[in-house]
């Protein structure tokens, strides 16, 4: 027994900086993704179970934009810059049309009713299955690669590990998405819409906040980051149908794991959710590194269920 | 927006529209991932035989059957109401002689008559095998979940962890596992009941103990990950389950008492009698169960868990209790379906299925016994049906497009089913005009 701690920690002081690296990048396409349950949480106090298959609809929508964009060529230089960026855009624009839909649809009638919270998970389930189960039937069952946008190559090392322009990339968008994100709900009217109906819906209306309105952009900013992030994610590992499940219930174990409604918490636990998921490949096995990740969701839920910043409906972060 | 587009009516015909799309594409030919437009292109551009007339291309259909089914909604919308009215005071003297005690019971017995002869009329051997291991045992696993999820209101997403534990438990004790079997010998399945439903009740309490202290939608979540990590362990331990390729050579039930001497073979007609003398068996006991002091109690959890705290119902034991007792049932079916086709394989055992046995709930109606048979026998035979003689372009995964819509549309149009229990549906009701704690969501302007 100690001879296996002792065996893998050694791994671990080696792969420590490459798979604390890797861990970062997981992390930011985690946090952006967990950004959608946790605003989502914080308006409806409910668990958007269709996000996964809002992820999924960026990633195709991406993959189908990039491959009628980038044909044959291979892009380089600035172009491989616009292309990125045109991805991610495709992948936000279709994450946060479907995340409207699927409020729209799944939602909204419930909301109309007073249903039982129960009513919105079956139904937020229902949806989830149908678009996924859609997805595959119209794309197929296979995995999709993206087109090459751009050559991965280390760039620059940290404490010897590589850091490749693959997490260079990812890292770049997805801060500056979750940066724009803080600074919009922090500043913005909308951001003040949204923060008021997290405190307190009935008041909010009172005091003239459209609460249909807020509900439905909220929907749209989360599902436009799980859109965006799952053209990142697409990048290294590829567009299916079931792509979402995994990284969906990572996110909201991320989203728990900071806090949920809490968008600074959401951030700092995909990002700790990816580092410590990366490192645990010191430990244990590749088939079994998704139960890493699911150990601390139940881990959470029991001794700290309020995450490590607690749950902060409706505060400016 | 344009003035116009905020029509009313105009607005409906869109949304009608968009709905009618979604179902051309649902029902279309597929794509594939060499042609993905194909689905789309086929969907509205392939030529169908208009009623049986003439062939027109599919876009047609789709725009006629919009502008038919507007016209129906608005009628319904002018006389719906008094058509409603005239079908309820049809119904109402059958309705209330239907619900006296003793036609129910009446009913109840017509229908177990009608389910034992149901083999003397069903011959084809493809619907007599789907008896037994689709409709038979998929009523079992609904009448578990319905313990769970209609009785104690707890959504439980990884049901299909206690049928694996009921199947590879009767493989471990037959033999047929790479683990040594209890005890050295190898079992006849039918010792492995009461082991199987032990240990599916074992595993309910084991998951239930940690998980129940969680809030309804972060238990579905939890469960969700639970059935997907019995996946994984039962995919790759190879040493114990036999891997994701199974495992065969689970024994059929066979009886050796002195003169009586009894193998159940391969023929599906004595699994079926077997299967629903169990079925009925669970039946009763979940009826009695239901009106007990324990079924009372999950009533009062489940309709306001502070209240019922405050009176003295530890909602923990009553929530592990509702767990294990559902587990039970699973267990039992995951025995029926081991010894019935002789091996178990991790493929059966994902996360699809137990969304498939929740959809069953869900339709039957929650918390409803009779429900939950209903919704089983009705959904499993459909689906038997399109994997029978599949429409055009059908594959066996489009199934779950549909259940999903299901589960979408009777939440919004009747969320207490097929056959409502009727407490919960007033439950339900009770949410909707804003009395009751049934863990309602404030948010949201009501109109």
């Amino acid at each position: 027994m100690i001879h296996y701690f002792t065996s893998h920690f050694a791994t671990l002081r080696l792969e420590f900086w490459p798979l604390l690296v890797g861990g970062l990048a997981s992390g930011f396409i985690y946090s952006m993704v967990a950004i959608g349950y946790t605003l989502v949480y914080g308006v409806l106090r409910l668990i958007n179970f269709a996000h996964s298959e809002i992820f999924m609809s960026g990633g195709f929508a991406s993959l189908f934009l990039l491959r009628a964009v980038v044909g044959n060529s291979q892009p380089s230089g600035f172009e491989s810059v616009l292309l990125v960026g045109l991805g991610v855009l495709a992948g936000a624009v279709a994450g946060g049309l479907v995340a409207v839909l699927v409020e729209r649809v799944a939602y909204r009638p419930l909301r109309r009713r007073r249903a039982p919270a129960l009513a919105y998970l079956i139904s937020a389930i229902g949806a989830s299955y149908f678009l996924f189960n859609l997805a595959g039937k119209e794309f197929g069952r296979n995995y999709y690669t993206l087109p090459i946008l751009f050559i991965n190559r280390p760039v620059f090392s940290i404490f010897g590990a590589s850091v490749q322009l693959y997490y260079l990339v990812v890292a770049g968008a997805g801060a500056a998405m979750l940066v724009l994100l803080d600074r919009v709900v922090a500043k913005s009217r909308l951001g003040r819409g949204i923060r008021a109906v997290a405190q307190d819906a009935e008041t909010a209306s009172l005091m003239g906040v459209n609460i249909d309105r807020t509900i439905v952009l909220t929907f749209l900013i989360g599902g436009a980051l799980g859109g965006a992030a799952a053209f990142l994610y697409g990048i290294q590992s590829g567009v299916i149908y079931t792509m979402g499940f995994t990284p969906a219930l990572k996110a909201f174990t991320a989203a728990v794991l900071g806090g949920i409604g809490n968008i600074r918490g959401a951030v700092l636990g995909g990002l700790l959710l990816g580092v410590v998921e990366s490192l645990s490949v010191a430990f244990v096995s590749g088939a079994y590194i998704d139960v890493v990740a699911f150990s601390v969701l139940v881990a959470v839920l029991l001794f700290r269920p309020t995450g490590i910043l607690g749950e902060r409906l409706g505060r400016a972060a | 927006m344009p003035r116009w587009l905020k029509h009313k009516a105009l607005g409906r015909f869109f949304s009608l529209a968009l709905a009618m799309a979604v179902v051309e594409l649902v029902t279309g030919p597929p794509g594939s991932n060499e042609t993905p437009t194909a689905g789309f292109s086929g969907s509205f551009g392939e030529k169908v035989s208009f009623f049986g007339l003439f062939p027109v291309p599919r876009i047609v259909q789709f725009l006629a059957f919009t502008v038919i089914i507007y016209f129906l909604i608005s009628l319904w919308r002018s006389y719906g109401d008094r058509l409603r009215d005239g079908v309820r005071s049809l119904t109402e003297r059958p309705r209330a002689v239907a619900n006296k005690g003793s036609v129910r019971w009446g009913v109840a017995a017509a229908l177990v008559v009608i389910g034992a002869l149901l083999p003397r009329f069903v011959t084809d051997p493809f619907w007599q095998t789907a008896m037994v291991e689709q409709i038979a045992v998929y009523v079992l696993l609904a009448l578990g979940l319905n313990v769970v999820v209609g009785f104690a209101g707890l959504l439980d997403l990884g049901f299909v962890a206690f049928y694996a534990v009921g199947a590879y438990a009767t493989a471990w004790v037959t033999g047929a596992l790479p683990l040594p079997p209890l005890f050295g010998v190898h079992l006849n399945p039918f010792f492995a009941i009461p082991i199987a439903i032990f240990l599916a009740m074992l595993a309910g309490v084991l998951l239930g103990t940690p998980t129940l202290r969680l809030r309804g939608d972060y238990l579905a979540i939890v469960t969700l990950g639970f059935g997907e990590i019995i996946f994984l362990f039962v995919d790759n331990l190879n040493g114990i389950t036999g891997g994701s390729a199974g495992s065969g050579q689970v024994p059929h039930f066979s009886v050796d008492v002195g003169p009586l001497k009894y193998v159940w073979g391969l023929a599906p007609v004595p699994y079926y009698y077997l299967t629903l003398a169990f079925v009925i068996l669970f039946v009763v006991a979940f009826s009695l169960l239901e009106h007990s002091r324990v079924g009372r109690s999950w009533t009062a959890i489940r309709e306001d868990e502070v209240a019922a705290e405050s009176l003295g119902i530890n909602p923990l034991k009553y929530k592990v209790m509702a767990f294990s007792i559902g587990a039970a049932s699973a267990g039992f079916a995951g025995v029926v379906t081991a010894a019935q086709t002789n091996f178990v394989n991790p493929s059966v055992f994902t996360i699809y299925f137990s969304i498939n046995i929740l959809v069953l709930v869900i339709f039957g109606g929650m918390g409803s016994i009779a429900g939950a048979v209903v919704g089983a026998v009705v959904i499993q035979t459909v689906s038997m049906y399109l994997i029978h003689t599949p429409p055009a372009g059908y594959q066996p995964q489009d199934l779950y497009i549909y259940l999903g819509a299901l589960l979408i549309i009777m939440m919004i149009f009747r969320p207490s089913g097929l056959v409502p229990s009727k407490r919960r549906q007033r439950e339900i009701g009770l949410a909707e005009s804003g009395q009751g704690h049934m863990d309602e969501v404030l948010t949201g302007d009501v109109p």
